[in-house]
């Protein structure tokens, strides 16, 4: 085909025509459906909050089960998160549900780094789809995706205000992940109290840009729910796999002296708000929400970095293969350079230790010197000294005879003497 | 109660006609009984005074438990801050003075709050202000006691210390360790849980085992209720034991009053019921204002006295003797063995110096011999 032809029929503007009859390409929906249940479905939750806060009552709470999790210390060095994968099956419905638990979050005297692990863990998560994606051979409908969806984060029920590691935390994951402000053990605040920690809580996220995930307002059908959830948040909620028997139903509840709680009662707490709004209307756009923004934005953080760019300066579009080619010749120069300056570092380096060591034997040649020299004029001191000592003796031996004959010839002299 | 009652009686002999039948016994009676009454009288007029610090996370309930304790509005104006200027926030020291008086007697209470304490996101050494406040109290009073004026020495020092452990965790925080352990030998520590409404019965009773084992486990000493005395009746000892074994005490506090079975109470109102801060089923409050206020205020002020202070004032003088010495710019009244550290290089001097002199010796010993032998 000529080039003008091809351009005639891109300009070309859609038209809406009218069908004469059923066709039937209205039951696409109804096979997405099918396949995807076939497929099942995969869901990641990520739990952010100090420990003993609720976070696995909460999801043995809102998934009905018992997850097995032991009690985690508040005497862990840093923060690490726990990932835990469980199948679900509801009505011939496969979920392939991952739960990360932060462990040791909250509990550090310096917690300037809590965040750090978190932000990290979301970071690879993100990586790895990217290097599945980027994969010459790849299977992306078999890849088990383990994106974080939703992150829910634990607020401590103060009643006052957020602390200052959530605004902290919450800052650095708002670009990353969707995030849902729950209030933790809601069963401590009264009612009055609870509606002026609610403002004060979003108040303060919003005057400090945090962006918490929205319910999606877009859809009719469900957007008038979704818009009185988002004037709900943050959720309180109450937490509860023990069963007390109010009346005459058997109802998860936590019992007090002063009277019994119950988890699925809307004037008690936010509980089934929030199980209505993660688990039965709102799942699949979380997915969406984090596959098309989160993910992409972080793809292009990436690909940025290592320079990619879909334009280049003349604006023509650049191909991919170009650009790894120039990246992969840059990459070896750096490689080649690198080598350079090690061998070169390594020769410099030798040259000095030679010299070091020439230096100290020098040193040494003189020590020996000097000491000898010392040696010997010691050995001259002390050959004097004998000398002199040896003299001394010899004069002080002459005394002694001297006196001896003396002594001897005395008494002849005085027999003499007497004779005389 | 007892003491009361006692003095009541002797008042009585005192002042009641004197029976003439009775005149043999009065004749052994001397009258000292009457001590304690005049003890009463005297501390009566004095007044007394008592300091309480509070300790803990912002936003969990000290000042409402304050409130409720001395049932009085302590903090009328309060700006409390936002989380983000929490975030290198340091710990402030604020004191609270009020003069409450019940039937006569007169109690000046101060309460010293510490702000900010367990709020920043770096917490390192956030308990020093608070340590240093109390050294602080400890130290001026000292100055005041070896001074020449004793008459009106004021007394500042911390008798009592309400820490607050968040009822959220497992247990205790490296941060409540390392706050314990930083005051325990300077202040009585008296551990409470707060906001113990969330915690059902059996969780609460989980959380103190658990806690009072991390007490053990990490040395800390926090305040022990002095034993009762062996004379004592069987249910004072029972109210004692109960009383020990309950300890650290889980509080709520409430700064509202609600109707609750007819009756007006300080409580708190919830869609599923009412909690009384006064029932004992509900919370341990009756028992720490009993223990605090009732029964044990004057045992924290004299361990205060004679233990916590005489530690500081002890080690205070150790100090300055010891600088004393190493000035050398006075003669100290106590005397002290001088360590010295021995210079390394005259020691390294007088090595050489000894080993020159032996191999002379040596030398010497052998030109003897050879003189010797040569005789």
């Amino acid at each position: 085909m000529a080039a003008t032809d091809v351009d005639i029929f891109m300009n070309e503007e859609k038209r809406n025509l009218s069908l004469g009859g059923h066709v039937g390409f209205d039951s696409l929906p109804d096979q997405l459906v099918s396949k995807s249940v076939t497929q099942g479905f995969c869901f990641n939750i990520l739990c952010v909050g100090e420990t003993g806060i609720g976070k696995s009552t909460l999801m043995n709470t809102l998934f009905n089960t018992m997850f097995e999790n032991e009690e985690a210390s508040h005497y862990q060095n840093g923060v690490y998160l726990r990932p835990r994968t469980y199948d679900l099956l509801e009505s011939n419905v496969h979920l392939k549900l991952t739960i990360v638990d932060t462990v040791g979050f909250g509990d550090q005297i310096n917690k300037d780094e809590s965040y750090r692990p978190i932000v990290d863990y979301i970071d690879t998560q993100f990586e790895n789809y990217l290097q599945e994606e980027l994969k010459i051979k790849r299977s992306l409908f078999n890849y088990h995706d383990t994106r974080i969806h939703i992150c829910l984060y634990f607020i401590a029920p103060t009643g006052h205000s957020l602390k200052s590691l959530d605004l902290v935390t919450m800052k650095k994951l708002d670009s990353k992940v969707n995030i849902i402000p729950i209030i933790a053990k809601a069963d401590t605040i009264s009612k009055s109290e609870l509606h002026k920690f609610k403002i004060k809580i979003m108040s303060e996220l919003v005057s400090n840009g945090v962006q918490i995930y929205q319910f999606p307002t877009d859809d009719e059908t469900v957007s008038e729910i979704n818009a009185s959830m988002n004037a709900h948040l943050p959720f309180a909620v109450v937490g509860s796999v023990e069963e007390v028997k109010v009346g005459n139903k058997t109802v998860r509840a936590r019992q007090y002296p002063w009277g019994v709680v119950q988890v699925e009662n809307e004037s008690h707490c936010d509980f089934v708000k929030l199980r209505e709004m993660l688990i039965r209307v709102n799942m699949e756009d979380l997915r969406e929400q984090t596959h098309a923004r989160h993910y992409e934005l972080y793809r292009r953080c990436k690909l940025e970095e290592m320079g990619f760019k879909d334009t280049d300066p003349d604006s023509q579009p650049f191909s991919l293969q170009e650009t790894y080619e120039a990246k992969r010749k840059e990459f070896l120069g750096d490689l080649q350079r690198k080598e350079e300056e090690m061998r070169q570092m390594f020769v410099n380096k030798v040259k000095e230790t030679e010299a070091e060591l020439k230096e100290k034997e020098r040193e040494l040649h003189d020590k020996f010197e000097q000491l000898k020299r010392m040696h010997q004029d010691e050995k001259r001191k002390v050959e004097e000294k004998r000398r002199d000592l040896e003299e001394e003796m010899n004069a002080f031996n002459r005394k002694k005879v001297a006196a001896e004959t003396l002594s001897l010839s005395q008494p002849l002299k005085k027999e003499k003497d007497k004779k005389n | 109660m007892d003491a009361i009652m006692l003095q009541e009686k002797l008042v009585e002999r005192l002042l009641c006609p004197r029976v003439r039948t009775a005149r043999q016994k009065e004749k052994q009676y001397v009258g000292f009984a009457t001590l304690p009454n005049q003890v009463h009288r005297k501390s009566v007029k004095k007044g007394f005074d008592f300091t309480l610090m509070v300790a803990g996370e912002s936003g969990m309930g000290k000042s409402t438990l304050v409130n409720s304790l001395f049932l009085t509005d302590l903090y009328k104006d309060r700006k409390l801050l936002n989380a983000e200027e929490r975030i290198n926030q340091t710990v402030e020291i604020i004191k609270h003075t009020v003069d409450i008086e019940e039937k006569g007697v007169k109690l000046k209470l101060t309460i010293v709050d510490t702000p900010g304490f367990g709020d920043a996101v770096n917490n390192n050494e956030c308990w020093k202000p608070i340590t240093d406040y109390i050294d602080q109290q400890f130290e001026q009073y000292f100055r005041d006691e070896s001074g020449l004026n004793r008459k009106n020495i004021q007394d500042n020092r911390v008798h009592c210390c309400l820490y607050f452990i968040p009822p959220f965790g497992h247990g205790l925080r490296p941060v409540d360790v390392e706050f314990m352990k930083a005051l325990h030998e300077k202040v009585n520590i008296i551990p409470l849980i707060a906001k113990a409404d969330c915690l059902t019965p059996n969780e609460i009773k989980k959380l103190k085992d658990r806690i009072r084992e991390e007490i053990d486990k990490f040395g800390i000493k926090v305040y022990q209720f002095p034993e009762c005395d062996s004379d004592e009746d069987e249910e004072f000892k029972q109210l004692d034991k109960e009383l020990k074994e309950c300890t650290p005490f889980a509080v709520i506090g409430s700064n509202t009053v609600v109707e609750a079975r007819g009756q007006r109470v300080r409580g708190r109102l919830y869609p599923w019921g009412i909690v009384e801060v006064e029932n004992q089923s509900h919370c341990d409050f009756v028992k720490l204002r009993n223990m605090l206020i009732r029964s044990h205020m004057h045992d924290l002020k004299d361990v205060t006295c004679d233990v916590h202070y005489e530690n500081y004032r002890a080690q205070c003088i150790q100090e300055m003797t010891s600088k004393l010495a190493q000035d050398n710019r006075m003669e100290s009244p106590i005397p002290i063995l001088p360590l010295s550290t021995p210079d390394v290089d005259t020691e390294k001097l007088i090595k050489m110096k000894d080993e020159e002199l032996k191999r002379m010796q040596e030398m010497l010993n052998k030109m003897q011999q050879q003189m010797h032998d040569k005789d």
